[in-house]
């Protein structure tokens, strides 16, 4: 069995609750075990690296080192986390005077950061870790003719990661075809949704998102899947806003990868936290996963 | 120390090149001085040693003080030491008796401290003098020359060498990979920026050099070993077997109208056009005789059809011809192997094959050229449409961190000439997005302006991704090419129906594989590296081994013709000479003390180091034998020893150096 240490981060206790629901049942079905990291604390979101850069990093260095004592990999399911965890890492492992004055804060919690995690998304144990076979060996319901727009945001494959494709990656694709669905060509998928730019800068995140939703539109698509609680909240919560501001008349569901997941390996929908969205998802979805209880 | 030597010290202001820097007179004082126990008679110092008065200097103090050896502090030995070996071989001293010290580059060039600087030009004299002490007299060893050459390549920089030579009255064995020699040239439709068209002018030539009765012309073939050393290379050469007789082939064409099978043709017609299994690349395609591709022909895979072989009329179809080996003798070598296009896959961003209307530069060549897949016509993707708006993308694949940083040195012309046919051929209206318009050669700037008076746009700006994602009215069923225009600094949304991209160029793929057969090597970036970037950029380190074009780095037509010229001329001298002098740098073993444990025999970078069964000894060919040093570091029982590198020099030298033969050092060497 599979054993990752599981940094949910704070959104997914409470906003993206189906998050954390549907990404544990579905590591559950595939013999993958999240344990979930004690004692953990805030990754410093979007914004703290530009208000105290050191005390960020220290503040992500502390789940790194309490990551590093049971020698797990640590999994984010939030692309922020995991960035932010991604980049403290690598940062403390080039620039050795930051990991001396990170360190010696974590003394006082008589905790060390040795360098030695490896970090990853949720949606790279799914791509890497796990083959197609083995999903594939879990579907009870294919989402056939479920059209999936691939929304990877701008964060999971940033930094690049060795030679990764940062413009065109295919990995998600590929989990959507082992479900069974068909991945849509949705051109916009790496763009940005905005992150926090909604709170300063009103219009243009709305801009931002109104053209996510239209190319899913265009690509005639039936759902966005996300694997960012950020990415989420910004598509689907803000689509009246977006109706307001342009005069569009968006309607679109958005749903997590794992939900999809979940969906597809038949688990009851409640445990994959459906039912919570803003924007009902559609019928034949449903239909697809077939789990009407 | 037994032997007295006379010892001249010359030190070189370089004008204020050392001067500057260094404090010359205290030097040469000092060396006067302090080195005499050594053998030191004579020092002085001068404004240029290299020139023909500094010169005179030394030859005069040979003559008339007898000196015995001479040491020269001034710039590099890169730069100057054949120029003062050879003044002392004026004056009648052995060459190799003469030691070049660099207190330039090693000294003035590098430092700031004007006391330190001194004091370190002392040491380095120092370490010189010790050393001159134990070089040896040395001749250079003469090597004839055998009067064939072998061109590798039959672009057009090979065709352009194996003429000149041929022309001169020598043998020129031409070998070329594919089935016709051409190479990118014959794939093109016009050349820039004169537009006159690549095939008329290429083909005379391609036919001259399959017809001259100096050059065996060896198509479809590939270099498989080369032995030797410059003037007697034996070189190995695989001619595939073509499946044709070409005793009796006439080219008449009735095996390729015949044969059923269809291929796409991925090298010719850049996978825009098809070929049959049996085949010739294009029409003017030189040798006549066309090629049957057995991956691809129903008989090699199912056994049965034969159509060919049923129709030709000289029954020159043979299924059963198998590979031949060539041994040739040739004096000298020149790698024309040119260029792969970057592959367009690698940015993503630009869709190029996941965008149907993104082409590449290559594909646009054959879509312009008259004998190519669409006939000449400009046409999107479907075959049918004309394009109403074009991008040009520059600079695809080059001056970029993640793929080439180099610039391609073609593209920004080639990108004019594609925008040109463009408008000329469909009216299109036409962007070009280019980093910075490079056009330096003769006419290209001409060519520019008329581009900008045909009203063709120029958009400065990388661009950013080209995407089929809609976004604002009108760019339903575009592609749209997102940029920033940094002369307005405005991000634009362009959408056009046709973009091409103007990919650079990049070193072969087996490249590194190529210049490892032939004992020379690459730069970081993949492309031969030449002796000398500015003064020798044909030769290579490794005597003999020429290189030509492409191969060398990106250029343009002239440029490749020219350096084919240059090589061509550089071996008709070597030729003339009927043999050549190698430097007498060269490695020894030591017979007695060999083991024979082969260590060395794997470390040698130029194959030099032979190995004799019977006696169990290992032997340096001196012929081949480029001094490096490599084995004499290498061997465990100190068997071998370079010549001008001996144990004594090299260690006298560090005495030297440390001032250990001086005998108050503290006085003279700076806390």
């Amino acid at each position: 069995m599979k054993e990752y240490a599981y940094f949910p981060g704070c959104s997914l206790e409470k906003m993206a609750v189906s998050y954390h629901l549907s990404a544990l049942e579905t590591t559950k079905k595939l013999g993958i075990k999240l344990k979930e990291l004690e004692d953990w604390n805030c990754c410093g979101a979007t914004t703290y690296f530009y208000i105290d850069e050191l005390l960020a990093y220290t503040l992500c260095a502390r789940n790194l080192a309490i990551a590093e004592k049971t020698g797990l990999d640590i999994v984010a399911p939030c692309s922020a986390c995991y960035k932010n965890m991604y980049f403290t890492a690598a940062h403390l492992k080039k620039d050795v005077d930051l990991a001396e004055h990170v360190n010696f804060a974590l003394e006082e919690d008589d905790l060390h950061y040795n360098g030695g995690v490896n970090i990853k998304h949720l949606m790279e144990v799914f791509a890497q870790d796990v083959s197609a076979e083995e999903i594939k060996a879990q579907v009870t319901h294919p989402l056939e003719g479920i059209r999936v727009a691939p929304y990877y945001g701008c964060q999971i494959v940033r930094p690049q990661k060795e030679k990764e494709d940062v413009e065109q990656p295919q990995f998600f694709e590929g989990i959507l075809s082992a479900i069974g669905a068909t991945p849509v060509n949705y051109p916009l998928k790496m763009r940005c949704c905005g992150g926090s730019l909604i709170i300063s800068s009103r219009t243009a995140a709305l801009g931002m998102v109104r053209n996510l939703l239209q190319c899913a539109v265009d690509a005639q698509a039936t759902v966005i899947a996300t694997a960012c609680p950020m990415c989420q909240v910004n598509l689907e919560c803000y689509q009246q806003q977006v109706n307001q501001e342009f005069g569009t008349n968006f309607s679109f569901p958005v749903l997590y990868f794992t939900q999809l997941i979940g969906l597809a390996f038949g688990i009851p929908q409640k445990k994959l936290g459906i039912g919570k969205e803003f924007i009902s998802i559609a019928p034949s979805l449903l239909r697809a996963g077939q789990s009407n209880d | 120390m037994e032997k007295k030597e006379k010892i001249g010290v010359y030190v070189c202001h370089c004008g204020t090149n050392i001067a500057g820097i260094v404090n010359v007179g205290e030097v040469s004082t000092w060396a006067a001085e302090n080195l005499k126990d050594q053998g030191v008679v004579v020092s002085r110092d001068y404004k240029f040693m290299c020139s023909s008065l500094g010169q005179e200097l030394i030859q005069k103090d040979i003559k008339e003080q007898g000196l015995t050896r001479v040491v020269v502090a001034a710039c590099s030995p890169h730069l100057h030491e054949a120029t003062f070996r050879n003044a002392c071989k004026g004056a009648g001293l052995n060459p190799y008796l003469c030691e070049l010290v660099s207190i330039r580059e090693q000294a003035s060039w590098v430092h700031t401290d004007k006391v330190a600087a001194t004091e370190k030009s002392k040491a380095l004299i120092s370490g010189g003098v010790s050393r001159v002490v134990y070089n040896e007299p040395l001749e250079p060893l003469y090597v004839p020359i055998h009067p064939a050459t072998l061109v590798v390549g039959g672009g057009i920089a090979g065709i352009q060498a194996a003429l000149e030579i041929a022309d001169a009255g020598f043998r020129v064995y031409l070998v070329e990979r594919e089935p016709s020699i051409g190479g990118h040239m014959a794939q093109f439709d016009k050349t820039f920026p004169t537009l006159d068209c690549s095939a008329c002018i290429l083909t005379p030539r391609m036919v001259q050099a399959g017809n001259h009765p100096n050059i065996t012309l060896l198509t479809y073939s590939e270099i498989e070993k080369v032995e030797g050393y410059v003037g007697s290379f034996t070189v190995s050469i695989r001619k595939r077997a073509r499946s044709i007789d070409e005793s009796t082939c006439t080219g008449c064409g009735i095996c390729w109208e015949k044969c059923p099978k269809k291929v796409v043709d991925n090298v010719f017609e850049a996978g825009m056009g098809n070929r049959k299994a049996v085949y010739v690349p294009f029409p003017q395609a030189v040798p006549k005789y066309p090629v049957i591709d057995r991956e691809n022909c129903t008989y090699y895979i199912k056994g049965t059809c034969k159509a060919c072989e049923k129709f030709c009329p000289t029954k020159s179809i043979n299924f059963t011809q198998e590979d031949e080996i060539l041994n040739v003798q040739v004096g000298n070598v020149i790698l024309a192997t040119g260029y792969d296009p970057f592959d367009a896959h690698r940015i993503t961003q630009y869709g190029y094959g996941r965008l149907a209307n993104v082409f590449t530069s290559l594909e646009f060549e054959r879509m312009s050229n008259a004998a190519g897949p669409t006939g000449g016509n400009i046409l999107l993707r479907d075959g049918k449409t004309t394009p109403k708006v074009v991008g040009i993308v520059h600079c695809v694949g080059s001056r970029d961190k993640n793929y080439n940083e180099y610039c391609s040195a073609i593209c920004c012309m080639q990108s004019l000439k594609f925008a040109h046919l463009v408008h000329e051929r469909t009216g299109a209206e036409i962007y070009n997005f280019y980093i910075d318009i490079r056009a330096p050669a003769k006419g290209y700037e001409e060519f520019y302006h008329r581009l900008l008076d045909e009203g063709t746009h120029f958009v400065r700006g990388k661009v950013a991704e080209i995407s089929d994602a809609v976004r604002l009215p009108g760019e339903e069923g575009k592609l749209i090419i997102q940029v920033e225009d940094t002369l307005t600094a405005t991000q634009l949304r362009v959408p056009v129906d046709m973009a091409i991209l103007s990919v650079g160029l990049e070193p072969r793929r087996d490249a590194k594989a190529v210049a490892k057969q032939f004992g020379i090597s690459c730069s970081a970036d993949g492309w031969l590296i030449e002796r000398h970037p500015k003064l020798d950029p044909v030769a290579t380190v490794t005597e003999g081994i020429y290189i030509a074009g492409c191969v060398q780095g990106p250029k343009d037509i002239p440029a490749s013709v020219v350096q084919g010229a240059a090589a061509a001329a550089r071996i008709l001298g070597k030729i003339q000479q009927k043999e050549i002098a190698l430097e007498p740098i060269r490695a020894s073993i030591n017979e007695e003390q060999c083991s024979g444990c082969r260590i060395c025999n794997n470390m040698c970078p130029f194959n030099a180091i032979l190995f004799h069964e019977d006696k169990m000894v290992s032997e340096v060919n001196p012929a081949l034998c480029q001094g490096c040093g490599t084995c004499v570091a290498a061997c465990p029982a100190g068997a071998i020893s370079g010549t001008g590198f001996s144990n004594m020099q090299i260690l006298s030298q560090i005495e030297g150096l440390m001032l250990l033969n001086i005998k108050s050092p503290k006085e003279t060497v700076p806390a």
